[in-house]
């Protein structure tokens, strides 16, 4: 593939859903392009559809207008070339151990025979520091220890795109600071290509290389942004960044 | 404070000021004290001490009042029971009897999960076959079995058939009905995790649906045992199964015909036993290797 070739080319998406009551859009066409190797960031308020976005990404949802095209091909479905880490902490199977989580999603997605997916399993859980524990059942292990399998999963899965909704969001302060620590430095040794979806302006400056800011209800381009590494330029772009989310909320706030 | 610390002078430290503490207490000084619990209190923690204790107990109550009343026509003795069930164990009368109940059980058991399979299997495939389950568990599940056994009898004669056809109507609709509830409550996130590997139709509902929904599908399979256990001994009570070698419920009616108390007791002894021993054995152990070796609680 030609280097500036986008990875993922989302054009136009509108994304609607449907209440009891409502159809609801989530978003309105958005736009944007991922390459190769990005941390690419989707921040904004809650409301700005955001999670709906990468679910659709993700294939779980068919946009009702523009297309989104992974490496050229149609997104439709969901799929092993797109892994997700979802927030919750239920989403690995708790009759499964850590070796076994990683391990089963090698089996049953790439059909890849059982002695391989263990060595694989194996190099991915000892990669997230947990082969103490891969022997233990998912409801032995802390919060920040499930989502690391979680992570492990992923990247053993070697996906175009690792899919990551606000993965951290449900730890506590010390451990997700941990966690974003170590989730770059695995990106430095395999340089693996991440959609990281975050309602936290500090922590998309400090995961992302590329932050695409969407403005709430429903959810459009407000900028596509390069995230920044001086601590300079961090506290100015966050401030700028800060700048945009709430002068254009104000307004709203005040219809709502 | 600690800023200020070379600004304030000694003399004007007042009881405000509090020295920083670092380390104060060193692990030698803490004592790791162990204590051995005393020999009653680590029995008296024992789930099987204490139920084996209340059986004991149980047991006396059971032969003091026996003696007393003195009457092995109305209420004979534990020892009498116990006889009783020895010389059956012994001569082969009654774990025959056992095999003959447990054996038509089994047949209908099989039979009933087998259809909840097929059942739930509909219902989760389409939303016709969805609100044919639930049309039909909400019409039968409140039905008793052995209402049935009459229309059974003209149907399929006095034999097995009628027996296994109660039991399936016992078992079907509990099994289907909590493994159809397990189904709906499996998390979203596991869903979406099973359709990201790629998972779909049976290997989704194999490798994902099943074992999620685990809990629930065992405590139907406990349920839908325990009404079968039920219904084949009260339909046994109305006709031997076949003639010469019919189950436990049959045994028991017999022996009362025979004013053979005693045995009439071991008989329900039996049943009890058998009942305990897949309750407290054989769940046991699937509820110990899978649900709560996953800390999944129904």
């Amino acid at each position: 593939m030609d280097r500036d070739e986008p990875l993922l080319k989302v054009s136009g998406v509108t994304l609607q859903y449907k209440t009891t009551s409502h159809i609801v859009t989530a978003t309105y066409r958005v736009g944007f392009e991922m390459l190769k190797s990005d941390r690419f960031v989707l921040l904004g308020p809650s409301g700005c559809g955001k999670s709906t976005l990468q679910k659709a990404v993700g294939g779980y949802i068919t946009p009702t207008e523009g297309e989104m095209r992974l490496k050229g091909k149609l997104i439709t479905k969901p799929g092993p070339d797109r892994m997700m880490v979802f927030q919750e902490f239920d989403q690995l199977l708790p009759w499964k151990t850590v070796q076994q989580n990683v391990a089963f999603a090698l089996e049953a997605a790439k059909k890849m025979p059982k002695r391989e997916a263990a060595d694989r399993a194996g190099h991915y859980v000892e990669m997230v520091g947990l082969s103490k524990f891969s022997n233990s059942y998912p409801h032995m292990l802390s919060g920040g220890m499930k989502q690391r399998v979680a992570i492990a999963r992923g990247m053993a899965m070697e996906p175009d795109i690792l899919l990551m909704d606000e993965p951290f969001a449900a730890l506590d302060a010390l451990t997700r600071r941990k966690m974003q620590d170590e989730l770059l430095s695995l990106w430095d040794k395999t340089r693996f290509t991440v959609m990281f979806v975050t309602h936290s302006i500090a922590e998309a400056i400090k995961i992302g290389n590329r932050i695409l800011l969407l403005s709430p209800h429903p959810g459009r381009v407000q900028a596509e942004l390069n995230s920044a590494t001086t601590p300079e330029d961090v506290a100015h772009l966050e401030r700028q960044i800060h700048e945009m989310l709430f002068s254009e909320a104000a307004p709203e706030a005040a219809h709502a | 404070m600690r800023n200020q610390l070379s600004v304030v002078s000694n003399s004007q430290m007042t009881n405000s000021f509090r020295p920083e503490i670092r380390n104060a207490q060193s692990l030698e000084e803490i004592r790791v004290v162990e204590k051995p619990r005393s020999l009653f209190d680590k029995l008296y923690g024992e789930d099987v001490v204490r139920k084996a204790f209340i059986l004991i107990a149980l047991a006396f109550v059971w032969e003091a009042y026996g003696r007393w009343l003195n009457n092995d026509l109305l209420f004979p003795t534990f020892g009498a029971t116990i006889t009783a069930f020895a010389k059956g164990v012994a001569n082969g009368v009654l774990p025959g009897r056992a095999w003959g109940s447990i054996r038509v059980l089994l047949m209908g058991y099989a039979a009933g999960v087998i259809l909840a399979a097929m059942l739930t299997g509909l219902a989760i495939a389409s939303r016709i076959g969805r609100d044919f389950l639930e049309t039909m568990t909400s019409m039968f599940n409140p039905l008793p079995a052995i209402a049935l056994l009459p229309l059974a009898l003209i149907w399929f004669g006095l034999g097995n058939g009628s027996l296994v056809f109660v039991l399936v109507h016992s078992v079907t609709w509990a099994i289907a009905l909590n493994t159809h509830a397990g189904f709906l409550s499996v998390s979203k996130t596991l869903k979406m995790v099973g359709r990201n590997y790629g998972l779909g139709g049976p290997a989704f509902i194999m490798k994902i649906l099943i074992p999620a929904a685990f809990p629930s599908i065992l405590t139907g399979l406990k349920i839908g045992w325990a009404f079968a256990w039920r219904t084949l001994i009260a339909a046994e009570l109305v006709f031997g199964v076949s003639s010469g070698s019919g189950g436990l419920g049959w045994f028991i009616f017999e022996n009362k015909n025979m004013l053979d108390i005693p045995n009439v007791f071991a008989g329900l002894l039996t049943v009890i036993l058998i009942g305990l021993v897949v309750e407290n054995l054989i769940f046991r152990i699937i509820e110990q290797r899978t649900i709560n070796r996953w800390g999944v609680h129904s």
